[in-house]
């Protein structure tokens, strides 16, 4: 058995407990470590609220979450009377579902604002991939987690927008028919649908989300969080006090705790008048549709989907026959392109030209639908891919080209314009738009290892740059 | 420990924080806590039942359902209604004083009712939840005494119980069988869950 | 930074008016008539004597009535049958059959009709309150009643003894979008036979109706706001002491 440290003699009854528990159990060590002793770059801003709001945000949604199944009920028949059931029978009972549906949603605002954070400053970066692809990680547990939770109400966007969904996964070649009824239960969207995605949503999605929330944050701990200058506060060069604590950094707590609280008051200002003054949020949070009980025999005229998958959804919506062909030219434009301007050898230069020979075949071969599914997950995916895209000099916005900035402008504009694009009904024009939109989208990451290096960089400081307030 | 000085503005704002915070979280706390409380559905389920007695005849018991469970409403014969302050040494708690939420005030007398004739009593003895059987018949019977004059026999575990829903001596049952709450509307109509007026 | 976020916000901005959506044009409800009580109460038991015959509220109580200012013995006395106790649901005995074969459809519940009838023409009280005025007698629909929000309804016009019947007018026109075809276009009513309410009569008791569907729809509304409003205040005093607070701890970061 270990060597058991002793209380110092004169110590509370507090501290003697503490120190049986630190016997036993690293209570003093985790808190040092991740909490009192855990030093952070002092010049966080704004931008850095948006990760413990999502874990804020994540602890709301379990809370209300649990509270709600108390009363719900998970079957075909019962669902959408259980859910106003706790609107009008349960006391309170409003007041948590309309914390449940508006976090839902906040869930996706504070989390793409995070990952836009991520993105300006370069948070991916060596060595901080891992942090990053736990994150890509949450962001699809996240969508995932939010699409069988709609499903739960049993309203009528509930059930279609379900349907329309899971019949994507049968575009899937080969497999995709029996894929949609495995995953359906059922040869239409029904009883056994619901009862298994609530299983999912109530227990197994959570507890992976639980976890892979637990990784990111461990993983950002053992390399330091970055800054918006992208200078390292921790490494050899960076200069340290009397203590070997990082001059330009401060502990967790109590700055940074503190420093949260405050965003956490400003959020749940906002929080709370969407709550308790506008739930609905113009149909975008609560959707009208979806007050009328499903009806498998009565489709909506107009069907989409929640506001924070719309971006991906048009995405797939462009995915038509043109789109495909486009995608074919652009891919065999490439090869070419790698064949007289690349700077591999000649093999690599040959297997760049099977490979891409290879795609365009199989782009002919499987029909646009399964594409369209293909790109929309491509586009989640690609996310993950950005540590190795980014091939600048520089980690932060502040040091790269100005022209930079508009890029990522353009990037951001153009993901809430296919967004835009999404929960309108399809049009000519809107095709065109959201096609372009998709080459956009995917454009900033595939050329990312190329457009990064242009431009004149700026030099980046050796100490970060803070102003004392 | 440190050998800072304390920084008085420090503390008056994580005091101030917390007090507020601490309020903040109580108040969000009560609206949960709240759900728990029985719903609009249960309290409606819940709700007051109406009896009719005019039908019923002396020597006869009828049983209506409320909150899920079987109340009795016996016409008591004048005989019966006699009979019961002469047994008073043979039951437990002859005036109803053990437990006095068991028996509304206006129960708390000779006959355990608002009427001598009409007894009103929940049909669950209060040993462990069966419900016992009417043995209205007096005289001797298998399981009960040759001096048996009329009550409840609970088939579970053998509690006995009189005409005014009281238990006997020496039974497993602890108490008095549970007066509801009830009110006359009329005179021929009870009603059992409520005796204010609504 | 700053720049790019403006510039984008004027975007979203200006995106949101591009909306337009042209096919309804509905009229404004008078939205101050949801926090009127009488006018509620009216509404209430224009809905009992008229609506509950063949459309079901079926998740809403008649006891959640005394939040609108109505006593058990009133909801009893004047909207219960005497079959109903006072806790239970707004059920109706239409049989869904029956439904079909009468109407062609089965009469929706219509607890939530205001909050799904919401579209970006309009609230779904703005919906409701236009649709039941715009009934018109119709020879050719087997109820003899037509609608202009909801053409070829299978509802008839419920309430057309108190708006008495009205005929459409309608006027061929050349169509914006193909000038080769033509499509009809609304002009005006033509009242036939006098109702038992005025024009006005008839409208604000329809408006009274709209209220209280729009309440039955989320009966807490109105507490929704208080309450709201007393939690914001309290966040911000919150938010103030979290800035005053990680102020009192930054100041000493160098």
């Amino acid at each position: 058995m270990a060597e058991m440290k002793q209380a110092p003699a004169g110590a509370s009854a507090g501290e003697k407990l503490l120190n049986w528990v630190d016997n036993r159990f690293p209570a003093s060590k985790l808190y040092k470590e991740h909490l009192s002793e855990y030093y952070a770059p002092k010049n966080f801003n704004f931008w850095y609220f948006f990760g413990s709001l999502a874990l804020l945000v994540l602890v709301i949604q379990i809370v209300t979450g649990i509270f709600l199944v108390m009363n719900y009920k998970p079957d075909a028949a019962l669902a959408f009377a259980s859910v106003e059931y706790i609107m009008r029978d349960v006391p309170w009972g409003w007041l948590i579902r309309y914390m449940h549906s508006t976090g839902a949603s906040a869930f996706f605002v504070v989390v793409y604002l995070h990952m836009y954070r991520g993105l300006i400053y370069g948070s991916y970066r060596t060595p901080r991939e891992l942090v990053w692809i736990f994150g890509c990680l949450i962001f699809l547990c996240l969508m995932a987690e939010a699409f069988m939770g709609y499903l739960l109400p049993w309203g009528q966007m509930s059930f279609w927008g379900a349907q329309v969904i899971i019949n994507l996964f049968a575009a899937v070649p080969f497999v995709g028919p029996d894929l949609a009824i495995l995953i359906r239960g059922d040869y239409v969207v029904g009883d056994a649908t619901l009862n298994r995605f609530f299983s999912l949503h109530v227990i197994a999605v959570p507890l992976v989300l639980l976890g892979l929330v637990v990784a990111h944050i461990i993983a950002l701990h053992e390399v330091g969080s970055n800054n918006p200058d992208g200078v390292e506060i921790k490494g050899p060069k960076a200069p340290k006090d009397a203590n070997g604590h990082p001059l330009d950094g401060v502990p967790f707590h109590p700055y940074y705790s503190v420093h949260d609280l405050l965003g956490v008051g400003g959020f749940l200002f906002i929080f709370t008048a969407v709550i308790f003054f506008m739930p609905e949020f113009g149909g975008y949070f609560l959707e009208y549709n979806n007050f009328i009980p499903a009806d498998p025999f009565k489709t909506p005229p107009h069907i989409a989907p929640v506001w924070y998958f719309t971006p991906f959804y048009s995405m797939l919506r462009a995915t038509t026959d043109d789109m495909v062909n486009v995608l074919a030219v652009i891919i065999g434009l490439a090869a070419v392109l790698n064949l007289v301007k690349g700077k591999g050898d000649g093999k690599t230069k040959v297997v760049g030209l099977v490979v891409a020979a290879v795609v365009i075949g199989l782009l002919k071969t499987f029909e646009a639908k399964f594409w369209g599914v293909a790109v929309m997950g491509g586009a989640v995916v690609i996310l993950a891919g950005l540590p190795w895209f980014d091939k600048s000099p520089v980690k932060s916005i502040r040091y790269r080209p100005s022209w930079h900035k508009i890029v990522y402008g353009v990037f951001v504009v153009n993901f809430c314009i296919l967004g835009y694009l999404g929960v309108q009904p399809p049009s000519e024009i809107g095709n065109v738009v959201s096609q372009v939109g998709t080459l956009l989208y995917f454009g900033f990451f595939v050329l990312m290892p190329v457009w990064s290096q242009l431009g004149t960089f700026k030099q980046v400081p050796d100490r970060v740059t803070f102003k004392p307030h | 420990m440190s050998n800072q000085p304390v920084d008085q503005s420090r503390r008056t704002w994580v005091t101030m924080a917390c007090a507020v915070g601490g309020a903040g979280g109580v108040a969000t706390a009560i609206p949960f806590v709240s759900t728990f409380q029985p719903s609009e559905r249960a309290r409606a389920a819940g709700a007051a039942v109406e009896a009719d007695i005019s039908a019923l005849k002396a020597g006869e018991m009828m049983t209506v359902e409320w909150r899920g469970k079987p109340v009795w409403i016996i016409k008591r014969t004048p005989e019966q209604v006699a009979g019961l302050s002469k047994i008073d040494g043979q039951l437990a708690d002859p005036k109803s004083e053990r437990k006095l939420e068991m028996t509304p005030e206006y129960a708390r007398n000779e006959h355990r009712s608002i009427k001598p004739d009409v007894m009103v009593a929940v049909g669950i003895c209060t040993h462990l939840g069966c419900s016992p059987s009417s043995k209205f018949q007096a005289g001797a019977q298998p399981s009960l005494p040759d001096d048996w004059p009329g009550g409840f026999l609970c088939p579970c575990h053998g509690s006995t119980f009189d005409l005014a829903g009281r238990v006997f001596k020496n039974k497993p049952a602890p108490d008095n069988l549970e007066v509801p709450p009830h009110m006359y509307l009329s005179e021929t109509k009870l009603l059992i869950g409520e005796d204010k007026k609504a | 930074m700053k720049k790019l976020l403006a510039s984008l916000l004027a975007t979203l901005a200006l995106m949101s008016g591009v909306h337009a959506n042209e096919s309804l044009v509905l009229d404004k409800f008078p939205k101050e008539r949801v926090t009127d009580l009488a006018a509620l109460q009216n509404g209430a038991k224009i809905f009992v004597n008229y609506c509950l015959n063949c459309h079901s509220a079926a998740f809403m109580r008649f006891n959640r009535l005394k939040d609108i200012g109505l006593t058990e013995q009133q909801i009893k006395d004047n909207l219960l049958f005497p079959t109903d106790k006072v806790g239970e649901l707004m059920k109706v005995s239409l049989d869904t059959k029956d439904a079909k074969a009468w109407f062609g459809a089965v009469p929706p519940d219509l607890t939530l009709v205001a909050r799904s009838r919401a579209s970006a023409s309009g609230s779904g009280a703005d919906y409701l309150y236009t649709y039941l005025r715009s009934f018109y007698r119709d020879e050719a629909r087997p109820t003899g009643w037509n609608n202009l929000v909801f053409p070829n309804v299978g509802m008839p016009h419920v309430l057309w003894e108190l708006q008495g019947q009205r005929a459409a007018k309608f006027v061929e026109e050349a169509d914006p979008h193909d000038p080769a075809k033509k499509v009809h276009k609304f002009e005006g009513f033509e009242q036939l036979t006098p109702g038992k309410m005025s024009p006005q009569e008839f409208d604000s008791n329809i408006a009274d109706l709209v209220a209280y569907l729009q309440w039955m729809g989320e009966p807490m509304q109105t507490q929704r706001t208080r309450i709201g409003a007393g939690v914001l205040i309290f966040l911000a005093i919150f938010t103030f002491i979290a800035w005053r607070l990680n102020a009192a701890f930054w100041k000493d970061v160098k």
